[in-house]
């Protein structure tokens, strides 16, 4: 534990030091999310009542987004983990004793929570405090608020999960760069980080809700603002679990096929 | 060294790179593809979106999917000529900026056809297919103005997004820190840029016509293309990009200036 | 041909302290240090001479090359190269010098060798008499024959540093700026690069100026040495000078000239 609370913290310390850089980054997202706002206010109003989620849920949701951006990256982020195993620096992880899988899945936890932590402290004070409209609201009751931290935790163990799993999967192809790009960008939309799901027609939806994709952010966002009701949350959580375990299942499994590859080619 | 000269020098540059590229033929298939999917996602976004909707502030979707596609195909464009500049702070850190100011043509010309990137045409397939949708959907009438305007939206677009890489790449010529700050103007107005500018209010409006000239190449020219204005002088307000360009070279000579006076 | 006097250039550089309190504070405030890179540098060297630039790092090499080739302007101080002042009027300056970074590469990764030396013809604007001649020269010289239609990505080190040498000539250089350029090759390797080097001097009459932390180049190629510590130049001379100064006398002299130098660098305290 004390060796990724390490990286955690190294993490934290590189991220402070580049000063210009997280004032851009902030800058970044506030315009992002201002911008957005007012995109979806245009179209709250010309939508009236056939809107399919609260003007203020939206808001939140798109705050939200923005302040964990980097828990939930999905082709952008890892880089540095992944490269190791096309470059063969795999073969040092495979010297120490521990389980690599585990080992990763929590490097990479800890890297992006560090990443999220450093970054959403200022976009949400920014979207607390900003005017009218575009300001950020309060968790809708104090359930709501304790589940939106379990499922975020949920959340996130889904993304990684199927990051990793995702990755693996291209290191069996010859352009595993590639295939990153076409099977996690396409993700995004799926997870609702274009549109919120709620937007999708009613049909479409329905088939999105058997694939792993809406139980990533599409999850917490909604519940924070209520547009998810704390009563329905019960099946949505036991899916987000029983994804987590998927996930993880398929890694592990995915795993061993990478390790037998490397230990048969030699890195 | 003439004109003709350096253009065909840069052909011979982008010829280089895309043999480059076509070493790796799958690999730039995926890039392709990945890159036409992810421009397609939002396309879906916009038509998921107007299923609920006749009209945002008087557009219509045709409308929107016409500035979607313009701004699109630019920002596209763009990114294939002027990549260069977008990774410049790599280009300069690795040293190979040292080694043009060594060869005996323009720094920009050596920038701009090193980093051909072929690889991220992908949305140009989305965007074509979407002008298309747009043209056939939206509310104007087409004629020779309104086509030349078309074609001055998107030309321009390329220009100004051009002009804002050269801005951020001169940048890495007075700091070492990130200059990432222009990826919010350049990705913010590819992705935001999808809907007519005074959508977002008139704040919003003022910002892109006074600081960042977007209004130039999207939102005036718009308003004559689709109708809404007679005054077919804004079809032409594109050209007036040209001024911010000069503006951007301005600074990007300064810049090679001072990297000259300070080295790296 | 190259004349430098009294060239100054100095750097403003952040300081960076370790700690998470100290890296805190530069959040918000940062401090500058200057750092002299050249003090009052001069020197002449005339046409076809093979001069060795020495220095332990950070001691002002680059710095030097850098203002040579134009890439760099100094503070103060005047400095031409083959009468013209090489940070002014730079396309018509870099024409006439070629230079060899043994570090990086200036041929394209993925295409093969020739179709780097046919874009550097363009770029150089070179005529197509000149190029064919030019190119059977260096390929005979160089053996460059077998590897010129194979991608870089694919060549040794040795045979891509081959193919370096021969890119930054194919213009005809009246000078040659080679930065470390052995750096890395194997023994066969280092003596055909020293080699051809010699041999471009005597054919072509070339300048040559080789900086370098390998003495074995400074031994084969160079005739005369500038030695240069902490932005000053301290010595100026042929190698055997260059011993003597390091206080060997006869027991010195047997001892590997990485001896000799380590020895000089702390006598002269500019480690």
């Amino acid at each position: 534990m004390k060796k990724y609370l390490m990286f955690f913290k190294l993490r934290f310390a590189t991220g402070l030091q580049y000063r210009m850089a997280s004032v851009t980054a902030l800058t970044t997202q506030l315009i992002w999310g201002i911008m957005e706002c007012l995109a979806y206010k245009a179209i709250a109003e010309a939508m009236g009542t056939g809107l399919p989620m609260e003007y203020s849920s939206i808001v939140t949701y798109v705050w939200l987004k923005e302040a964990f951006l980097a828990l939930f990256l999905t082709w952008t982020g890892d880089k540095d983990i992944f490269s190791l195993i096309q470059n063969g620096g795999v073969s040092y992880e495979l010297c120490r004793p521990v389980s690599v899988y585990t080992m990763w899945f929590s490097r990479i936890v800890g890297g992006r929570g560090a990443e999220a932590l450093l970054r959403c402290v200022p976009v949400l004070i920014c979207a607390f405090l900003l005017p009218g409209t575009l300001r950020m609201g309060l968790p809708v009751s104090i359930e709501a608020f304790v589940l939106f931290l379990v499922t975020l935790v949920l959340a996130v163990g889904v993304a990684v999960a199927l990051c990793m799993f995702v990755n693996m999967l291209c290191f069996f192809t010859i352009s595993p760069q590639g295939w990153r790009m076409v099977l996690l960008g396409s993700a995004d939309f799926f997870m609702g980080n274009v549109i919120p799901l709620p937007f999708f027609p009613e049909r479409f939806r329905k088939v999105v809700e058997w694939l792993p994709f809406p139980y990533m952010q599409n999850v917490p966002f909604r519940v924070y603002s209520g547009d998810l009701p704390v009563a329905e949350l019960g099946p949505v959580m036991a899916k987000q679990a029983l994804w987590l375990v998927i996930l993880v299942a398929a890694g592990l499994f995915t795993w061993k096929q990478v390790e037998k590859k490397i230990v048969v080619q030699g890195g | 060294m003439s004109l003709r000269k350096s253009i065909s020098l840069y052909i011979r540059y982008a010829a280089i790179c895309v043999r480059s590229i076509m070493e790796y033929k799958l690999s730039f298939v995926l890039m392709i593809f990945g890159r036409c999917m992810i421009a397609f996602t939002e396309f879906l976004a916009i038509r998921f979106l107007f299923d609920g909707l006749t009209e945002i502030k008087g557009y219509t979707y045709g409308d929107v999917l016409l500035c979607f596609s313009v701004i699109h195909m630019s920002f596209t464009l763009s990114e294939l000529f002027g990549n260069g500049f977008k990774v410049f702070s790599g280009i300069v850190k690795s040293g190979e900026f040292d080694r043009m100011l060594l060869r005996p043509c323009s720094p920009i010309l050596q920038v701009m056809g090193t980093r051909f990137e072929i690889g991220r045409t992908g949305p140009l397939i989305t965007s074509t297919i979407t002008l298309c949708l747009g043209i056939s959907e939206s509310q104007v009438s087409w004629n020779f103005l309104t086509a030349f305007t078309l074609l001055l939206m998107i030309i321009g677009g390329i220009l100004l997004f051009i002009g804002l890489y050269m801005l951020g790449a001169s940048f890495c010529f007075f700091t070492i820190e990130d200059t990432s700050i222009l990826n919010a103007l350049t990705y913010g107005a590819k992705e935001h840029g999808k809907y007519p500018i005074d959508v977002y209010g008139r704040g919003v409006l003022r910002f892109c016509t006074f600081v960042i000239p977007y209004t130039l190449v999207q939102y005036y020219p718009l308003q004559f293309l689709l109708g809404r204005s007679t005054n077919w002088v804004l079809g032409l307000y594109p050209v007036g990009v040209v001024v911010f360009l000069a503006i951007c070279y301005g600074v990007w000579c300064a810049g090679v200036r001072n990297y000259k006076s300070c080295g790296s | 041909m190259i004349t430098m006097e009294h060239v100054c250039k100095s750097y403003k550089v952040a300081k960076r302290k370790a700690g998470i309190g100290e890296v805190c504070k530069s959040f918000f405030r940062r401090e500058h240090e200057v750092v002299h890179a050249l003090q009052d540098v001069s020197f002449t060297i005339g046409e076809g001479e093979m001069v060795g630039y020495i220095g332990p790092n950070g001691a002002g090499k680059s710095s030097t090359i850098k203002i040579l080739s134009g890439i760099l302007t100094p503070d103060s101080g005047s400095c031409t190269v083959d009468g013209r002042i090489p940070w002014k009027n730079r396309t018509e300056h870099v024409k006439n010098i070629g230079v060899v970074f043994g570090q990086r590469s200036q041929l394209w990764w993925d295409i093969p060798v020739i179709d780097s030396f046919e874009l550097l013809k363009e770029i150089y604007s070179v005529s197509k008499e000149n190029y064919n001649r030019k190119l059977e020269e260096l390929t005979e010289l160089l053996q460059l024959s077998e590897i010129l239609k194979t991608p870089t990505r694919q060549l040794s080190l040795g045979q891509r540093m081959r193919c370096e040498v021969a890119a930054s000539l194919l213009h005809e250089p009246k000078i040659l700026f080679l930065d470390e350029p052995t750096i890395g090759l194997d023994a066969v390797s280092k003596l055909a690069v020293r080699d051809f080097i010699k041999k471009m001097n005597r054919e072509h009459n070339t300048t040559v100026i080789l900086t370098t932390h390998d003495m074995q180049d400074i031994e084969a190629i160079a005739e005369r040495v500038i030695l240069i510590g902490k932005g000053q130049i301290l010595l100026d001379g042929s190698l055997q000078e260059l011993r003597t100064a390091a206080g060997g006398q006869d027991a010195q002299e047997s001892l590997n000239l990485d001896h000799v130098m380590a020895a000089l660098y702390k006598k002269l305290d500019i480690m």
